[in-house]
């Protein structure tokens, strides 16, 4: 709670540091009011809480998204360097647009009344449709905005027919109410409530970029200037899953059996369709588009598996999962605007002209691709140990077959970076950067040698 | 301690050759390799064979979930550690002539994979086993793709996947594993050691861990990767390749599938023998038609390999002792033959056999070790090939005679395909090509007498190994039958 209304304060007052005209000093500051936040949120770990009548609550839980949402975005920002030096850029705005849907973030992990999930995804939403346009010039940045909002505002308008539909169905909006009347329910009104569940789930899937509702995903992942592309794969994706479990655990587990083929099958064509596209395709950012879906799906398999290891293994993932994306997009980032390009090709011979981002990307697609020694491989441990409790193993071969498919495309950078000769001049990179790189490298690795750290934390 | 000390050295070594530049990483990387080689002889020193394990490391690693850092050594291990720590510094050295790019990465990179097989080794817990076993693949890896030769991108490429493809289904099932231990579960190996699991449920779990330990060794029909592999990949990469990582292959399926899953082994172990006799012959036959002779000693270790194999899975003491012994033979002779080729390419440019000849004619101390390590290979009495080769057909007929004598053809084949090489290169006149062709340098030296020695050693006196492993098998053998 207190993280929700300081990132408020701070997002306006930092328009305020905007309107001095001193772009520079913009970063630091905004990196200061997230990592005040971040400590904010710590300050509620094992405090568990509610306000305003009980719509919202923190617990352990939704500190613990909260934190991994606002870490993630503080090892985003450090890659907006350059931004601040174009001309014309509004940074001062996209910022606040960060930290206001930031806000929709954190609004999406500790609602108890699914008002608030809307609102929360609402302010979310709006402030990622203005910030996919915000390269304003580029016409695949205008394409990306007006795609990502007539289709995301559709699906929120899905969202909230099911809403309205959950409320004729038990007569609330509180989870804990919907619970009650779930469990129960009349049977004459149980086709509304699933119908409700449904679309909800349909919306929800969308944010996520799960199949079969992810054609947004590629085209505003690329149109999207690249450090906001990483915000929407990790951030946005980690806030997505977390109100999902949350909705599912909290208002719908006593009628688990009812949404449990959907979400099967959601899971099985979402892994499918997530790794098979990224084979196909030959730019770097299109296939971490089409990454960004697998990964949905490997951890919509805890959600599926529902039972008391998925939301700890969905935090770890979560966490490992972004760690490594950030890693990815960062590494991208620089690389493309160099030259020109993010084709695989961009990459070729980057071991020799800058071994360090080399090595960065290096363990970034070792982690997404599950390999040990990085966070990613305990995260799927996690994963199929929540499936396999439930002895889902079919749902494991499918998802092993995947993580097979996955280390085909991940490994084509790395050996775009090692294995062909150079093209081009070493990339310079600002030292705050580097740092920042550094540190999601040691994370990642902290979380693959030591994961006992970071796990059951909840 | 000793254990984790063993194990962390190469690592921390891999750091420090990392910060050094030029050529200075070699002899960082060769001392480092002997400090650890001084370690395992330690640990030897220190060992009983009695069966039991010992330097036993147990720390909680994911402690919530009861997943344990356990290592540990019993005599199987400490073969397979000895043969390790000797190796990896003779591999350093063997380099010596070649300058490679960014030779501290190459380097680092060898230390690295060696913590990675030392882990492997001495894992007693499922997941560290796993942790190790893709830890021991990512420097090979990079060590084939950035310094091998032609197509290494490709070849390489298909080598990973395929590896890596396995091993998920080996982590699968250990995850299933993990689930059936009681109570909080637990992944070390005496609990699945423990595991009553009904026949149906090890049939699949016994294809799901065989995969991957067929894939890595590599048993027929799952060795298509493994001859490009080895032509491509640096001589030192091949060396680490044939020498130690294929051995991690039948050390997993020694302590994690025929335990694990007796009754699934008892469902497929004739398929399996088949399979492995198939490669014996297969890998024999294809050896005779090669000209180049990379390739010609990669299929043979197909074809050795499978005779391994076929040992492990008749389950009786002669066959398991076999393979123990023949492990250490084989990574002997393989990196000896390997590395010979090596030097004979870097001498006339070509590995072609057509194209040499002539070449005892100025060299005899090239032409007795190659003689030595060829005959090693064809399982010449008093060579340590012999003592492996017999112990495992002694086996393999004890389990059924026909296999027996169908895998005996891999002697009369060996000597086929191995004598027809040595008279074609070393033998008959000179050409152009081999003129000039220098007798070894005292590093060359430095790197084949030791080997030439364990070739004699085990080959005399083999009882120094025998007895180091005996009590160990024995108990794994308890473990199976029970």
């Amino acid at each position: 709670m207190t993280s929700i209304i300081l990132l408020s304060i701070f997002g306006i007052l930092n328009l305020f540091v905007g309107f001095m005209k001193s772009k520079k000093a913009l970063m630091p500051v905004v990196l200061l009011f997230l990592a005040v936040s971040l400590g904010a949120t710590m300050f509620d770990w094992n405090q568990p809480q509610s306000y305003f009548s009980n719509m919202l609550s923190t617990d352990n839980f939704s500190v613990g998204f909260t934190a991994v949402m606002v870490l993630s975005t503080l090892f985003i920002l450090p890659f907006s360097r350059s931004y601040v030096v174009a001309e014309n850029s509004n940074l001062a705005e996209y910022y606040s647009l960060l930290l206001f849907s930031l806000v929709g973030g954190i609004m999406m992990v500790s609602y108890e009344n699914l008002l608030i999930l809307f609102v929360g995804i609402e302010i979310m939403s709006i402030s990622m449709y203005i910030i996919a346009g915000s390269d304003k010039r580029n016409i695949l940045s205008n394409e990306a905005s007006m795609k990502y909002f007539l289709m995301g505002s559709f699906f929120t308008g899905i969202i909230l027919f099911g809403i309205a539909l959950l409320y004729g169905a038990t007569g609330a909006f509180y989870l804990t109410d919907i619970a009650a009347a779930a469990t129960n329910i009349d049977p004459a009104t149980a086709p509304l409530l699933l119908m409700g569940l449904l679309l909800v789930l349909v919306g929800i899937t969308f944010k996520i970029g799960a199949a079969p509702f992810h054609f947004w995903t590629p085209d505003v992942y690329e149109g999207t200037p690249t450090v906001f592309t990483s915000y929407m794969s990790t951030v946005v994706k980690t806030a997505g899953i977390a109100a999902f479990y949350k909705l599912m655990s909290a208002a719908f587990g006593g009628v688990y059996d009812q949404w449990f083929p959907t979400l099967v099958a959601i899971t099985v064509l979402t892994l499918l369709i997530g790794n098979i596209g990224a084979v196909a395709q030959n730019s770097m950012k299109r296939m971490l588009a089409y990454s960004s879906i697998s990964h949905a799906g490997y951890l919509m398999i805890a959600l599926t598996s529902f039972n008391d290891r998925s939301e700890n293994a969905i935090l770890f993932y979560s966490l490992a999962y972004a760690v490594a994306t950030i890693a990815a997009f960062g590494v991208l980032k620089y690389v493309s605007d160099e030259r020109g390009s993010d084709e695989y090709s961009a990459f070729n011979g980057l071991g020799k002209t800058n071994p360090l981002l080399a090595f960065v990307m290096t363990v970034a697609m070792l982690s997404l691709a599950g390999i040990p020694l990085t966070g990613g491989f305990f995260g799927k441990v996690f994963l199929f140990s929540a499936a396999l409790e439930q002895d889902m193993v079919w749902l494991i071969i499918v998802a092993v077959l995947m993580s097979a498919v996955g280390i085909y495309y991940y490994f084509r950078v790395i050996i775009a970076m090692y294995m062909r000769d150079a093209e081009g001049e070493r990339i310079a990179v600002d030292p705050l950067a580097t740092f920042t790189l550094i540190s999601l490298v040691v994370l990642t690795v902290l979380m693959g040698v030591v994961p006992g750290l970071f796990n059951n934390l909840l | 301690m000793l254990t984790a000390l063993i194990i962390l050295w190469p690592a921390l070594a891999a750091l420090l050759v990392l910060l050094v530049k030029g050529d200075g990483a070699r002899k960082i990387a060769f001392g480092a390799a002997l400090v650890e080689l001084v370690l395992g002889v330690w640990a030897w020193i220190n060992f009983v064979p009695n069966g039991s394990t010992q330097f036993l490391l147990n720390e909680p690693w994911i402690a919530n979930a009861g997943i344990m850092f356990k290592v540990g050594i019993d005599g199987i291990s400490l073969l397979m550690v000895l043969l390790t720590v000797f190796l990896i510094p003779l591999i350093i050295l063997s380099t010596a002539k070649h300058t490679y790019e960014k030779p501290s990465s190459f380097y680092a990179l060898i230390l690295f994979m060696q913590t990675g097989l030392l882990g492997v080794f001495t894992a007693l817990d499922a997941f560290v086993f796993y942790f190790f076993w893709e830890v021991a693949l990512i420097p090979i890896y990079f060590i084939a793709g950035m310094w091998g030769g032609e197509n290494r991108v490709r070849v390489t490429f298909k080598f990973f996947i395929y590896t890596v493809f396995g091993s998920l289904f080996m982590l699968a099932a250990f995850v299933y594993l993990y689930f059936q231990t009681p109570g909080t579960h637990s992944s070390e190996e005496v609990a699945f050691y423990q595991l009553v699991l009904d026949a149906g449920t090890q049939s699949w779990l016994f294809w799901f861990l065989f995969i991957a330990f067929a894939i890595k060794m590599p048993v027929f029909p799952f060795h298509t990767w493994q001859p490009d592999t080895y032509t491509t990949a640096p001589a030192a990469g091949t060396m680490l390749l044939s020498g130690i990582m294929l051995k991690m292959g039948i050390y997993g399926a020694l302590r994690w599938l025929l335990p694990v899953v007796p009754l699934g082994v008892s469902q497929w172990g004739n398929v399996v023998l088949v399979l492995a006799i198939i490669g014996i012959i297969y890998g024999a036959i294809i050896a005779i038609r090669q000209q180049d002779m990379k390739r010609l000693v990669a299929f043979s270790s197909i074809s050795h390999v499978g005779l391994i194999a076929a040992g492990l899975f008749t389950l009786n003491h002669h066959g398991l002792q076999g393979a123990m012994i023949q492990m250490l033979s084989h990574g002997v002779n393989v990196v000896g033959m390997f590395f010979i080729i090596d030097i004979i390419q870097s001498r006339t440019g070509t590995r072609e056999i057509a194209a040499l000849g002539g070449i005892t004619q100025n060299t005899p101390f090239l032409s007795v070790t190659f003689l030595v390590l060829l005959l090693g290979t064809v399982a010449l009495p008093l060579t340590n090939g012999f003592v492996g080769e017999f112990l495992l057909l002694m086996g393999v007929y004890q389990y059924n005679a026909w296999m027996g004598a169908v895998a005996g053809l891999t002697i009369i084949l060996g000597a086929v395909y191995m004598l027809r090489m040595f008279q074609r290169v070393m033998f008959g006149e000179k050409n152009e090509i081999t003129q000039g062709f220098t007798d070894l340098t005292f590093n060359e030296k430095a790197v084949l007498v030791p080997l030439v020695v364990m070739v004699f050693w085990i080959g005399l006196h083999p009882n120094t190994f025998l007895t180091i492993s005996e009590p160990a098998v024995l108990k794994l053998l308890d473990v199976i039958k029970r």
